[in-house]
């Protein structure tokens, strides 16, 4: 089956199509480098992207605490994780890095905090 | 509270953070960064997508982790003092400026050099006139953005999007992922101003709808929106056509429709304004037309990318303590020009003499494939073929310095 992509490489934005030939090899055309053969090939055979959010804190200067994936997860998968992250919280005080959800809904990425949260001065 | 430093810097977002590194780098000896916001980190606090930093850091990380960066180095150094809750109320040509804030009341601070750093804000619907009813679930993007990342709250369940700025097309996605549904993207003209990127992953990847020439004409409901009525546009005159009119509903209108340097302080000091970009006219050192007063970041022009920001803080925060210092040479100047595609150009003032200058730049229309011409005294002393350059994204070219003889132009042409 033939697919249509924009690449996203660069502000060119190339028009590619990308399909899977008798042989099964993954063919591009429409790119004019060779970075868009790439992305023409991730996103045909596995698509992934970045998933950031916010979750809520207590005891935190601040209410909400914004987070992403640690690595790209496939992009079939975003709303388990989005679910996953949605029943998520953080107990302040928060620093960039701590783990918020371990291999989220089993792709072998974490959520990670993406700010720095201290606690609430009393 | 009364204070001398060498270098007072207005706003804690990404300029003035970089801007107050690259002055301590340069031998100010005190420097004073005054920020409104209760954190430092400015706009980016609430831009928790990815893609900052792969120019800058070379690698891509979000808007909060990009400002801890900064963050963390200032906090490291003790000549660096930043002010939280603290609005600057007013900068004088004296380089003395006023400031409140409710731990300390009223501040007031000499300065040796300073550096505008106010980041800008975004058009609101006033600004478009939009007619219909004055109901709630009228929000700017960036706004329903702080709402929702920040805050924990959401706008509405079911959205219209005007603008298909970055901030909007990143909005569109976020709302979808928060469980909202986003019916369209409307955009009066005919191209987007938002990267590529974002067209894909947040519009195609959520199957959102982006109309091409089409706007939003009028605004239904009493108390909360109820929908909105787009219409094509006709592409010459951009004249709505009415007979295409079609009721969209909906409970929430997301504008996302420009932004504007935040430049009340700026006009105050006199400094000359460059009506283009809203900001005032500088020089290659980011100096603006009263000495001793710089500016860089957002406030100076809309930046895309905040790697950009960064960089020209810098420049502007070294300058600062030089100036502070007595160290910034006097020279003359000659003007920078736009010409034919090119919008404006950011220094709008170079000294001739040794080195390189970078020269930002926005084309008026997308150029596909496009010529590059710098002039000066006559000559063209650079020029560069692009493939493509887009309204949206901000352009750079590298002039040598030895080569000026007189003013400059740029120029951007089909070819
Ligand atoms: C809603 C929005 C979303 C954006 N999204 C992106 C994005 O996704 N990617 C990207 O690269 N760029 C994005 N940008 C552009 C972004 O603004 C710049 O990359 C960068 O944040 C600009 O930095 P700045 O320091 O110039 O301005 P800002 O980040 O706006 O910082 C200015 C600071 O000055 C403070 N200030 C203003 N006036 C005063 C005063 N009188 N007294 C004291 N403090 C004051 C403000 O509180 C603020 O903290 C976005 C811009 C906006 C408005
Ligand atoms: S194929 Fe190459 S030139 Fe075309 S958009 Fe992709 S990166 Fe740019």
């Amino acid at each position: 089956m033939k697919k249509e992509f924009v690449c996203i490489s660069c502000p060119v934005g190339c028009r590619l199509t990308v399909w899977q030939d008798e042989k099964s090899a993954v063919q591009v055309e429409g790119n004019t480098c060779p970075r868009g053969k790439t992305y023409g090939v991730q996103e045909f055979t596995a698509p992934v992207r970045t998933v950031t959010s916010s979750v809520p804190v207590s005891h935190g200067a601040q209410r909400m605490c914004s987070v992403k994936t640690d690595a790209p997860v496939p992009k079939a998968r975003i709303p388990e994780v989005l679910r996953a992250i949605r029943g998520a919280s953080l107990r302040a005080p928060v620093a960039v890095g701590d783990c918020v959800v371990e291999n989220v809904a089993g792709t072998g990425a974490n959520v990670v905090a993406t700010r720095r949260v201290t606690e609430k001065k009393r | 509270m009364m204070r001398n430093v060498d270098v007072a810097i207005v706003g804690g977002g990404p300029a003035g953070l970089a801007a107050a590194l690259a002055a301590h780098k340069a031998g100010a000896r005190s420097i004073l960064v005054l920020e409104r916001d209760s954190f430092p980190g400015g706009i980016l606090q609430q831009c928790i997508h990815n893609g900052f930093g792969l120019h800058y850091f070379g690698q891509e990380l979000t808007g909060p982790e990009y400002a801890q960066r900064f963050v963390d180095e200032v906090e490291k150094i003790d000549s660096i003092e930043v002010l939280l809750d603290t609005m600057v109320l007013q900068v004088n040509p004296d380089r003395s400026l006023v400031a409140v804030s409710d731990k300390n009341g009223m501040v007031r601070v000499q300065a040796g050099a300073v550096v505008l750093a106010m980041g800008c804000r975004e058009r609101t619907r006033g600004a478009l006139n939009i007619p219909g009813t004055r109901p709630a679930g009228v929000y700017t993007a960036g706004c329903a953005q702080r709402l929702v990342n920040m805050e924990g709250m959401m706008p509405g369940k079911r959205v219209v999007i005007l603008g298909s700025g970055d901030i909007g097309l990143i909005m569109a996605r976020r709302m979808v992922w928060e469980g909202a549904k986003v019916e369209m993207v409307c955009e009066i003209m005919p191209y987007s101003s938002g990267l590529n990127r974002n067209i894909v992953q947040c519009l195609e990847d959520n199957d959102i709808p982006l109309y091409f020439n089409t706007t939003v004409v009028e605004i239904h409901g009493r108390e909360r929106v109820e929908g909105v009525t787009v219409a094509e546009v006709d592409p010459a005159t951009r004249a709505p056509k009415m007979e295409t009119a079609r009721f969209v509903p909906c409970d929430t209108l997301l504008l996302s429709v420009g932004l504007i340097p935040e430049n009340e302080l700026t006009k105050g000091t006199g400094a000359q304004m460059d009506r283009v970009t809203s900001g005032a006219q500088v020089d290659a050192e980011r100096q603006t037309s009263v000495p001793g007063i710089f500016a860089c970041g957002n406030v100076l022009h809309v930046h895309d990318l905040v790697d950009n920001v960064s960089e020209e803080a810098a420049i502007a925060g070294e300058n600062a303590a030089k100036f502070a210092l007595g160290t910034l040479q006097k020279a003359e100047t000659v003007r920078v020009l736009p010409e034919g595609g090119t919008r404006y150009v950011v220094p709008q003032r170079l000294v001739r003499g040794e080195g390189k200058a970078a020269l930002y730049f926005r084309v008026r229309a997308a150029y596909k494939p496009a010529r590059l011409a710098v002039l000066s005294g006559g000559r063209e002393i650079r020029s560069v073929k692009k493939r493509v350059m887009t309204p949206g994204e901000m352009e750079k070219v590298v002039i040598d310095l030895k080569d000026v003889a007189g003013d400059v132009t740029v120029r951007v042409e089909e070819g």
